[in-house]
Formats: C-alpha cells, structure tokens, sequence
C-alpha cells in the first residue's frame, strides 16, 4: 500500500519545456509566483493564465495533471476565500444575519484564490517536466555563486538526491516491517488516533536503526569509490544554457515587464 | 612483486566505554601476509568473523593497517597523498545492492565513480556505454535502480567500478543477498571481468560453488591465513575445511563419502560433470 507513493511527479514526454534548462525552469517559477503579488489588477491576473496556459499547452503533459495539486489544498482555498470574504472591512454589498459582504472582500477573495491556484499549478509545471535529479543538479549550479559564503551547495544538493533516490527503498522497508509486525498480531488500523500513533513507535525504531545501518553502508559505498566532496568533480550531465534557455530568459522577462505593468496600472 | 601485498597486516576493533576506558580489544586481522599477482582470481573463504571483509576494507584504504602494512600496486595504504589512486585502483563492492547505488539513473550511478575522479564528461559517456556493456546491463541504462533485481542491481555496481578503470576489484560477499540466478549472473560477470579485461578479482564468499574457478583460495579463521591454494589443493582436505566450519561443494563431499566408502575414485572433484565422468568410468 505504501508502494504507491511517488514522489517528485514527473510526467516524461518530450516537449521544449522539458528540455529546458532546470536553472531556467526554477528562475521561471519563482519570477512567475513573484509577479502573481505584484498584480492590484484582474488585467494582471488574465496576462498570468495566458503565460501559464501557453507553457501548459506546450509542456504536452495533460491539464488533468497539472491541476490534480490543487485538491490537496482545496480546504486552505476555501477557508481562505470565506475568511476574506466576511472579515475585509469597506462598502458593504450583502449583509447576512451578523456577517457582511464588502465589495472590497469580495475584490480580496477572488485574487487570493486565483494566486493560490496559479501558484500552486504554477510549481507543478515545473515538478512535472523536470526529473528529481536535473532540478537538485540545477539548484546546485544556480546556487553555486552561495558557495563563496560558505553554504554548502553541493552538499545539500547531494543530500537531496540521496533523499531522493532512498524515499522509495524505505517505504519498501517501512512496508516490510510493518507486515511483519502484522503477522506477529501487531494492530495498526483499529483504536483512536492516540492509539493508532502509540503503535507507528514499534513501527519507527527498526526504521530508524536500518536507515542508519544504510546510511553507514552508502558513506563506506561512496567513499570507496572515490567521493571526496564538490571540489575536483566533474559532472556527467553538465548544464550548459542553450540557444533556447536564453531565448526563454528573454520570454521571461518579457512576461514580467508586461504583465506587471498591465496588473498595476490597468483599473480593473 | 604483486599487485597487492600485505606485510604482516594486524588490525584491531577496540571497543570504549561510555567514559572512554578501553573496554576490549578484538583483534580482527592477525598478522597476515598476502601477495595477489596481477590478473589473479582470488578467493577468499571464512566462516563469520574469520576476518575475511575486515581484510578486504585494507586493500581500498576503508581501514587502515593497526600493525604492519598493505601495499596497492607499490603504494602504502597509510599514505594519504595516495589515497584517491589507491580507491581508483582498487574497486569495491560490497554486499548490499541497495546501499551502494548512488544515482538514481542506472547511467548516473555509473558516472558517480569517474566524475569523482576529475574525469572530462565526454569520457564519462564512453566509460559508462563501455562499462555496463561489459556487465551487460547497457539496455537498462536509462532505468531507476529501484526496478531492477538483486542480480542486476549488483552488476550495476560492478559496472560502476569498472567504470574507474580499476587494476583490481575486491568483492565482498557480492552473492550473500541475492537468489541462485542472481548469484550466477553475477559470478558470471566477474569471471568475464577477470577472463577478458585481465582485471585482478578478490572475491570474498561463503558460497563454495562460487569459488572452484578461481586460481587461488585463501581460507581465514580467527584472522589469520590458515589455507592457501589452488581449488583442488583445498578442497581435498575436506576434514581440515569442516574444522574451520567451511563447507565443500556437494560434488566434492559425495565424492569424498564414496571415497571414504571405498569407491575409487580420485581425490578432490570439483563438479558434477567431473564426478559423473568419473563414476562412468567405473567397473
């Protein structure tokens, strides 16, 4: 049961997108959610889902799976849509019982709900076209330059894909233990919440004791063959910015000087 | 002078106490002396704590000598300048496929070894294409290391020592975790290794059938040296073998029974073939 968790969604067709640089992918994440909160506009807010859907529609990967991120967070919208809702002062526009709805709130909720849901579809773009490895590579190089004020890049970096490749050898290993557990009458499904977090503890000790017992044999792996940390290392699969990562920077900001200016200035 | 030498190795496992007071010593290697000629295929055969993994932890300077000394290829494992050459002469595997894999792309695992080595990425690639060509794992080369079986995983990371160019690879218990076809595949691959690339094998087992192709056999007990030779030399002394809790390949003890029975056969089969030639033999 707990095999069925994947992490790090890739979705693997071949598109422009996914040939991105993954430097350029997360600059582009993080300029786009940047300029959702610049917007005072709706203008602003319509630029955003045309940049957004032109990406989608090149990235090839199906809309269904772009949006499937914003149903984990479908409470926080609501409750966020309610709160603004109700609780921004200015003009009213409908009083209910004791509650009223201001023109101003009903202006404050719409645009939080748009930011989350581009924000959120706005990241999954990126997790769906990037693999795991190629984005922890580019945060190591983009990062690179943080390396002279001695933050361990490349050591985070590599932690990451370690992570990264384990989460499924110990959910494997969590699953092993767990039936063995079960064969041997341990319960882990009946009794009430406290219970049932009572019962993980025998789940989480031999995890523990083994993810350390790997984490050993993988130092000792690592060590016999060769690793001595970032400095001398070459890379397999170097990241060197194409003509069409540059092309994608000028697009870039193209689309933060545009659409800025239309959600700030335009009146609606 | 051979490729690997140890000169009277000695090493110990000291144990502390909470207040740091050495609580026991346990001499795990105990004044050995090998010498293993380039190109060799040797085994070598223990019964648990024998010693047998601690001595192959020398040869890639994991651990270093507490007395005497272990040269690679000319060079003192204590020397740390040549620390990076002796690990890229002396590859290891060892016997959890899963805690060694370090990519998550069986190619990216692969190059994990040469990019450490400073190596320029054009070659890399040929390295990778040419090195798990060897192990015959070229077409998963694009799989996550997940999906792959305890045989295949573990030639994955044959592939990624070969992939350093080694003069040698110590394999310690490479075959303990996997199933009989995994076992094979991977012996299979190492005697390739061995045969045709002219690589230097320490192969480190308890499994005997893995061992009669080997040119030398080391056994080990209590830390020392206590049996050399080749396969037949060793396995003709049967009684000697179980006294260090070894076993013989099943041929070779039903043969030994038979002899011991009175049938006459010749001393020291090795396989089945051999032993049902021999038998047919007989009036």
């Amino acid at each position: 049961m707990l095999r069925d968790i994947t992490l790090g969604q890739y979705y693997p067709v071949n598109s422009i997108i996914h040939k991105l640089d993954s430097r350029v992918k997360l600059v582009g994440t993080l300029a786009f959610i940047i300029s959702l909160f610049f917007f005072k506009s709706f203008a602003g807010y319509a630029v955003a889902a045309l940049f957004l859907g032109i990406v989608i529609k090149l990235s090839k990967v199906p809309l269904k799976f772009m949006l499937k991120g914003l149903k984990a967070i479908i409470i926080l919208l609501l409750i966020t849509a309610v709160f603004n809702l109700f609780l921004t002062p200015g003009r009213p526009l409908v009083t209910l019982w004791k509650l009223t709805i201001t023109y101003e709130g009903l202006r404050q909720a719409a645009f939080m709900t748009i930011r989350l849901i581009f924000l959120i579809v706005g990241s999954s773009v990126m997790t769906l076209t990037t693999t795991p490895n190629n984005l922890t590579d580019g945060m190591e190089k983009g990062l690179r330059p943080l390396g002279k004020l001695r933050v361990p890049v490349h050591e985070v970096a590599m932690m990451m894909s370690i992570a990264l490749r384990f989460i499924p050898i110990l959910l494997e290993e969590t699953d092993k233990i767990m039936k063995a557990q079960i064969a041997r009458g341990a319960d882990f499904e009946s009794g009430n919440l406290i219970k049932k977090a009572k019962s993980l503890v025998p789940l989480l000790v031999p995890l523990f004791i083994s993810a350390f017992r790997r984490a050993n044999d993988l130092a000792m792996a690592m060590e016999a063959r060769g690793y001595h940390g970032g400095e001398g290392r070459t890379k397999m699969k170097p990241l060197i910015y194409q003509n069409r990562d540059r092309i994608a920077y000028l697009i870039l900001l193209a689309y933060l000087v545009v659409s800025i200016a239309i959600g700030r200035l335009s009146p609606v | 002078m051979g490729i690997i030498r140890a000169e009277k190795l000695s090493f110990e496992y000291t144990k502390f106490t909470e207040d740091g007071n050495i609580e026991s010593v346990n001499r795990a290697v105990d004044n050995v002396d090998l010498d293993v000629k380039k190109g060799d295929f040797i085994a070598i055969l223990g019964h648990n704590g024998s010693g047998k993994s601690t001595l192959a932890k020398h040869i890639n300077a994991i651990l270093l000598p507490t007395e005497g000394a272990l040269y690679v290829d000319g060079k003192d494992t204590r020397d740390e300048s040549s620390l990076w050459d002796i690990r890229q002469e002396a590859g290891m595997v060892f016997q959890n496929p899963d805690n060694q894999i370090i990519g998550s792309v069986v190619e990216e695992d692969v190059g994990f070894g040469p990019e450490n080595m400073g190596i320029p990425s054009k070659e890399i690639w040929e390295r990778v294409e040419e090195s798990l060509k060897a192990v015959g794992m070229w077409e998963y080369r694009t799989n996550s290391p997940n999906k792959l079986s305890g045989g295949q995983k573990q030639r994955v990371a044959i592939a990624g020592v070969v992939a350093m160019h080694p003069k040698c690879i110590v394999l310690d218990e490479p075959t303990a975790m996997l199933d009989p076809n995994g076992r094979k595949e991977v012996i299979r691959t190492v005697r390739a290794l061995n045969d045709v690339e002219e690589v230097t094998v320490i192969l480190i087992t308890h499994y005997m059938e893995e061992v009669i192709y080997a040119d030398k056999i080391i056994v080990m007990d209590e830390g020392k040296i206590v049996m050399q030779g080749t396969p037949r030399e060793i396995f003709s002394q049967v009684d000697t073998l179980k006294k260090y809790r070894l076993d013989v390949p099943q041929a070779t003890l039903l043969a030994h029974e038979l002899r011991n029975a009175g049938v006459a056969l010749p001393e020291c089969i090795l396989s089945v073939k051999e032993l049902v030639d021999e038998l047919c033999q007989l009036k």
